[in-house]
């Protein structure tokens, strides 16, 4: 049904205004617009999303991080958004891209853990299953032409294994002992390897703190839709621990004495 | 039953002349076969305890639960056909699951039994199928606080402070109603259970059985879980000294 | 195309270009919206209701496509009321949200509804969500949404602190709206309010002639004129 009156009783297609009713109706155009527009439109683009995520092993298991920003284009919308998320007793999963995507696969990944815990036959899923679940289920449907728009890492320590890995909406995998998406895999990936690689038996803790510190405090200098609110997850034999949000401590002092850009002096 | 064998008894979807249904009668037969199931509903939780017939010695111990889990936070027992117990416990799972999908938070136990009465309502409507075997004892903390369900093969479901289904059910029920049980504690609660399965338990007709315990509440985080190995032990050797005193 | 392309809507689709808002305080909820609809720019109706009921004390404040807000509001009118007949009880907030957020989720490619849910309830008392675009869900002190609240994050920013009474907020919300209302071409006409609490919602008017009032360049604009009456235009 046509709702438009000054459409009714006219040829349909008819972009020529003969009877000069603009600007009377916006009128819609009834015929196909190209042979394509009848086909369904499936691959979304991203709308809310968060940025890097961030993770390295250490001495004692993983340590990931991401802040709490979750932006709308360059609106920074949402700020306390928390990234990282527990799966069981030793996995935590951290999502950069649409943070819509994140929650449903934040619930896709809670009734995997019930049905796991329903069946009550001893086994529990670790880090290594979750992230083939993910990576089948992001591969599925980027098959579809639907993917899930994230990047996500997923690390844990079980049976006394440290496990770290990528997946994204692609399907892609890949695991090393230190891992970034988004911005963080151009700006904080290199940062970790100096830092992390060779080291990953013998970095305490607090080594491992001041290493995510560093790169979370670049990637907020660089990363224009980074804030400077984030968490830390650690996951060791004891389980997982998530913590409070911290602030990033910054330095900005030296640039009180810049002047103009170039030969200015004052 | 008075009007056996006249005809009317060979199919869920037909009426005798006095309107009742036949076939679901003797569904519950086959309940009041089987080993008992208790439920017992305290002020922080519930405890679910079940007496398992053993009929061969050859069966690997704690194999056949017949309590399961149905989410995190909800329990079931059965007392029947053990296999219609499972079917119905899976259908019980996927009931939670689609609330927690259209709600996204977890079921209450009044929508599980709900949408399970309906279900083994509708296994009572025609010929080609038989009605469940079974009754079901369903248990919860949620958040509205602990809660007990009976879902019975006719399809009706009551709420219970504490409920039992099988063939104890009569001396068991006697024994729950005279504890206070919204002043029991949790663990007093678990002690009162073994003792009733091991008092209702026949050994006459029946030698073996095993005792299975589950409960919910502070001390499991509000999860369900089998009864902790202490406490279990405790709970089977004082029912096992109430039974000599008693007798 | 012959015409305007408005991003994200269907051709000749009717726009809530829009100023919505809720915060929750103490004893409740205040939601507010203001009343403009266009298609294009043209004002289709200027004394729009953008307060959609969906039960006793949950409100709905939409903007994006009218027609798709009113079908998933319409959508989620009707579960609320299924849910409190069969579990007797008022639905929370948080049910409400996750039915909408649900809707928006599953049809993210097909609608253009950007939502706030707001209500109070039995188990948490008031509370806020904001369902943006895409169909996510996220909790909020106070929210703000539609094409006039990108103008005045920063006043909402800097205005909102916590433990205000139900007087202070109504104020908040009512500022916030008419600055948006005075920025944004696509919302103006009324502010309409809700007063969601355990008791009852009261509806709240603010008539266009109304508004609060801001600066609006009268200073420079007035001096400018006075300069002008001064220069005597030459004679010819």
């Amino acid at each position: 049904m046509d709702h438009f009156p000054t459409n009714w009783g006219r040829p349909r297609n008819d972009a020529f205004d003969a009877y000069g009713t603009y600007p009377i109706h916006q009128r819609p155009q009834n015929g196909p617009k190209d042979a394509f527009s009848a086909g369904v439109q499936r691959t979304q683009q991203p709308i809310v999303t968060g940025t890097s995520v961030i993770a390295i092993k250490y001495k004692d298991g993983i340590m990931m991080a991401a802040d709490n920003l979750a932006s709308y284009g360059s609106l920074a919308r949402f700020k306390d958004v928390q990234r990282l998320h527990p799966v069981g007793d030793n996995t935590v999963i951290g999502a950069g891209g649409d943070m819509s995507d994140f929650q449903y696969i934040q619930t896709l990944l809670n009734e995997l853990d019930i049905e796991e815990y329903t069946a009550q036959d001893g086994h529990s899923l670790g880090p290594a299953e979750i992230h083939e679940y993910l990576s089948q289920v992001m591969y599925a449907r980027r098959s579809k032409i639907n993917p899930l728009w994230n990047s996500l890492l997923v690390g844990g320590v079980k049976n006394g294994t440290r496990f770290l890995a990528y997946v994204d909406l692609l399907g892609t995998t890949y695991s090393a002992s230190t891992l970034a998406t988004g911005y963080g895999a151009h700006i904080a990936q290199p940062l970790l390897r100096t830092a992390v690689e060779g080291f990953e038996d013998v970095l305490t803790e607090e080594q491992a703190l001041k290493i995510i510190e560093n790169s979370m405090k670049v990637l907020f200098y660089r990363d224009a839709r980074s804030l400077n609110k984030y968490q830390v997850a650690t996951i060791t034999k004891d389980g997982v621990n998530i913590s409070e949000s911290k602030h990033l401590e910054t330095s900005w002092s030296f640039a009180e004495g810049i002047r103009g850009y170039g030969a200015q002096t004052q | 039953m008075t009007s056996i064998g006249t005809g009317y008894d060979l199919s869920a979807s037909t009426y005798s002349p006095d309107g009742r249904i036949f076939q679901v009668e003797y569904a519950n037969k086959a309940v009041e076969n089987s080993g008992t199931a208790i439920g017992l509903k305290v002020k922080d939780g519930i405890v679910l305890a079940v007496e398992k017939l053993v009929h061969s010695k050859l069966l690997v111990p704690e194999a056949n639960r017949r309590i399961q889990t149905i989410d995190r936070h909800i329990a079931l027992a059965t007392a029947g056909l053990l296999a219609d117990g499972r079917q119905l416990s899976n259908r019980a799972r996927d009931e939670a699951t689609n609330y927690r999908e259209t709600y996204n938070s977890p079921p209450p136990l009044k929508a599980v039994a709900d949408r399970l009465g309906l279900y083994v309502q509708a296994y009572t409507l025609y010929s080609s199928v038989r009605p469940f075997g079974i009754s079901t004892i369903l248990g919860t903390v949620d958040q509205d606080g602990p809660a007990l369900f009976v879902v019975e093969p006719s399809g009706v479901f009551f709420g219970y402070n504490g409920a039992a289904v099988g063939k104890g059910r009569q001396l068991a029920k006697t024994e729950l109603e005279k504890l206070k049980l919204p002043e029991l504690s949790l663990r007093e609660a678990v002690i009162e259970a073994a003792r009733i399965i091991y008092l209702v338990h026949d050994d006459a007709k029946e030698k073996e059985f095993e005792l299975e315990m589950s409960w919910i509440g502070p001390e499991s985080n509000n999860l369900h879980v089998h009864v902790p190995k202490d406490l279990f032990d405790e709970a089977e050797a004082k029912a096992k000294a109430a039974l000599e005193t008693f007798e | 195309m012959d015409h305007i392309d408005m991003n994200r809507l269907k051709t000749g689709e009717v726009n809530l270009g829009t100023s919505i808002m809720a915060v929750q305080f103490d004893g409740g909820v205040v939601i507010g919206a203001d009343s403009r609809t266009t298609t294009g720019s043209y004002i289709a109706n200027r004394v729009t209701d953008k307060l959609t009921h969906v039960h006793d004390r949950i409100y709905c404040c939409r903007s994006g496509s009218a027609a798709d807000t009113q079908a998933v509001a319409d959508i989620v009118h009707y579960y609320l009321q299924m849910y409190s007949q069969s579990a007797g009880k008022a639905p929370a907030v948080h049910t409400a949200a996750a039915l909408f957020q649900k809707l928006c989720y599953e049809n993210k490619d097909a609608l253009s509804a950007g939502i706030i849910v707001a209500g109070w309830d039995e188990a948490v008392g008031p509370s806020v969500y904001n369902i943006p675009l895409g169909g996510g869900l996220f909790r909020q002190p106070w929210a703000i949404g539609g094409s006039g609240s990108t103008y005045v994050y920063g006043y909402c920013d800097a205005t909102y602190k916590e433990g205000w009474g139900r007087d202070e907020t109504v104020n908040f919300v009512k500022n916030t709206l008419s600055l948006a209302m005075s920025r944004d071409g696509s919302s103006g006409g009324v502010i309409r309010m809700c007063v969601i609490t355990k008791d009852n919602v009261e509806r709240l008017f603010v008539p266009g002639d109304q508004l609060p009032k801001f600066w609006e360049g009268h200073e420079v604009l007035g001096a400018a004129t006075k300069l002008a009456s001064i220069v005597t235009p030459m004679e010819v």
